[in-house]
């Protein structure tokens, strides 16, 4: 290959890595849109949208072509510049963590085994087929032990947790800016809420991250892996409890969604928003669903590990093909990890279906005076246990 | 050449915030300038290999002191355009220490130029999750314990602040607030009338 070529290439794998991320992402986010309606709707005794494509299943795009299209307004006494950067911060901040999200298992040679097929494939067509038969022997030795992560962080997990706190921005600001009372009521609850039940949050993620000894996320599943219960949901199952609570109420969900009660507030900070930049804000709270989903699913449900699916391939006689580090073991794994964030979404949907709200005062009274003091004690006992089996453990 | 125009880019951002930040006269404005600020050193510290001291600072100041702070200023509301003339007097004290921030920077120049160039040890594991929990927990247990103490000094304090009242007292207090409140801005902007 040309050496301006060569140079540019990993730049290119990375970019195409990153983009099907990003795609894959906001794909389950558009369909968590419309599953939420479709799920309310059968729970509510309705059909939910089922008019645009075969059961609906082009209504996401619809909505995004609507938001696209209807006109912007900008209230008159809003404080401008703080106004358009808020949905940008929202959005920015919901997207990021994705860099860090173990999508499946490492492949230990995948185009050792893909790269014949793509040159059977590609090779032969005249002026690019070299080229081709070029980037797969350059990558070939470059793809062994490949994680399937954008970016492994030594501090996944804090990164996760940082980002989504600046968050907060997005909404105190949008509710600040707007200058309505409703908005600034919106983002003062929100604010409120979103900085207490960090707390638990963090206490109830300290459970599995102590148990695993490590931040790195890839790191908790493969400790998870080792460790006898195989999934850290049975050993920390009131962290699990406390992490699922609170992330209820970090992404403003029912029962948790004060900042946008409608009966109340109009619709929180997001009143005064129109168009495409209450698109932003929409699309950030699913995206915030999914991030919680995928911490959890990896904290507690092993992410994308699947107990005995070794076993499973050598009871078959298959263990060529189906042990860690080849390609079939990863994708049933990274479907396995799909499914448990769906599972989670869909626990979302059916939450907002079935309780009712929160009243300030008792949601407030609740996340300082019962689930804080609950996470701090697991640790408490977490760290106790931690520090006997180390001592006369193993 | 890549690692220098990334250290670049944060660190021409990290200025440009903290300039954009002082000269705001808006305190939300500044609170957010403080906060990019907070976000590009991060971004340098995970350059310098420190991504744990990266999480923490995103976390602790940009997360949550720097949220607080936001909130304060958004309830208080002050006025954007009030001169400050209260603090005229402070002018020639700022730029004396300006002026010998300055001296200290140049002579740090001065110093790296001058002294000898010598290879350095690079240890791996300074700034990793585990090298500093163990080096916080064993050699720096004392100075440790004294923040601990230090800072349940400070919610102790804040707690005694806040309970000065007694509850009814506490209650009559907010009342008289909230009516003259009231009064006061029937119309007007509503980000006062909290």
């Amino acid at each position: 290959m040309e050496p301006v070529a060569q140079t540019a290439f990993p730049w290119v794998v990375w970019l195409v890595a990153v983009l099907i991320a990003f795609q894959m992402v906001l794909m389950i986010v558009a369909y968590t849109v419309l599953a939420e309606r479709k799920v309310l709707g059968w729970i509510q005794g309705r059909i939910g949208p089922n008019r645009v494509g075969p059961w609906g299943m082009l209504q996401p795009f619809a909505d995004l072509l609507k938001f696209i299209f209807k006109e912007d307004l900008v209230p008159d006494k809003s404080t401008k510049f703080v106004y358009y950067l808020a949905p940008i911060v929202a959005l920015t901040c919901a997207l990021m963590p994705m860099v860090v999200y173990p999508f499946g298992p490492t492949l230990s040679d995948p185009m050792g085994t893909l790269g014949p097929w793509i040159n059977w494939a590609l090779g032969w067509i005249p002026l690019v087929g070299t080229y081709v038969v070029d980037a797969v022997s350059w990558l070939t030795p470059r793809a062994v032990n490949m994680p399937l992560t954008i970016s492994r962080i030594d501090v996944g997990v804090l990164f996760v947790l940082g980002i989504t706190s600046v968050g907060v921005y997005g909404i105190a600001l949008a509710g600040w800016s707007s200058n309505s009372k409703y908005s600034l009521m919106g983002g003062l609850r929100s604010s409120a809420q979103m900085i207490s039940y960090e707390l638990a949050m963090g206490a109830a993620v300290l459970g599995p991250v102590m148990l695993a000894g490590t931040l790195d996320l890839g790191g908790i599943i493969r400790a998870q892996q080792q460790s006898t219960f195989r999934w850290f949901i049975i050993p920390q199952f009131i962290a699990f409890v406390v992490f699922l609570i609170s992330a209820f109420a970090e992404t403003n969900r029912v029962p948790f969604d004060l900042p946008e009660a409608e009966t109340e507030l109009v619709a929180g900070f997001h009143t005064e928003y129109s168009a495409l930049k209450f698109a932003l804000f929409f699309m950030a709270e699913y995206v915030n669903m999914f991030t919680v989903s995928v911490m959890c699913t990896v904290l507690f449900l092993g992410g994308w590990y699947v107990p005995g699916l070794e076993a499973v391939g050598r009871l078959l006689g298959l263990s060529a093909y189906l042990h860690e580090g080849t390609i079939v073991y990863a994708l049933i794994s990274h479907v396995a990890f799909i499914v448990k964030i769906c599972l989670f979404l869909f626990f979302y949907i059916w939450v907002r279906g079935t309780l009712p709200r929160f009243r300030f005062d008792q949601l407030m009274n609740f996340g300082w005076k019962f689930l804080l003091p609950v996470a701090l004690l697991n640790v408490i006992v977490t760290i106790v246990v931690v520090y006997f089996l180390n001592i006369y453990g193993s | 050449m890549a690692a220098n125009a990334v250290f670049f880019l944060f660190a021409g951002l990290a200025i440009a915030c903290a300039v954009s930040m002082v000269y705001h006269k808006n305190p939300l404005y500044s609170a957010i300038s403080l906060v990019g600020v907070f976000i590009a050193l991060s971004c340098i510290y995970v350059t310098l290999g420190a991504p744990f001291i990266a999480a923490v600072q995103v976390l602790i100041y940009a997360g949550a002191i720097m949220v607080l702070v936001v909130f304060v200023i958004m309830l208080l509301n002050l006025d954007d355009d009030r001169p400050l003339n209260r603090l005229r007097y402070l002018y020639a004290v700022g730029a004396g220490l300006g002026l010998i921030l300055l001296v200290q920077t140049l002579f740090i120049f001065y110093a790296v130029a001058r002294s000898p160039k010598q290879a350095v040890q690079i240890d791996e594991s300074v700034g990793r999750t585990l090298s500093i929990g163990s080096a916080m927990y064993s050699r720096y247990l004392l100075p440790v314990e004294i923040v601990g103490v230090l800072l349940l000094m400070a919610i102790i304090g804040a707690v005694i602040l806040v309970r000065r009242l007694s509850q009814p007292e506490l209650e009559r207090v907010i009342d008289e607030e909230l009516t003259r409140r009231h009064e006061e801005d029937e119309i007007g902007d509503y980000r006062i009338s909290i």
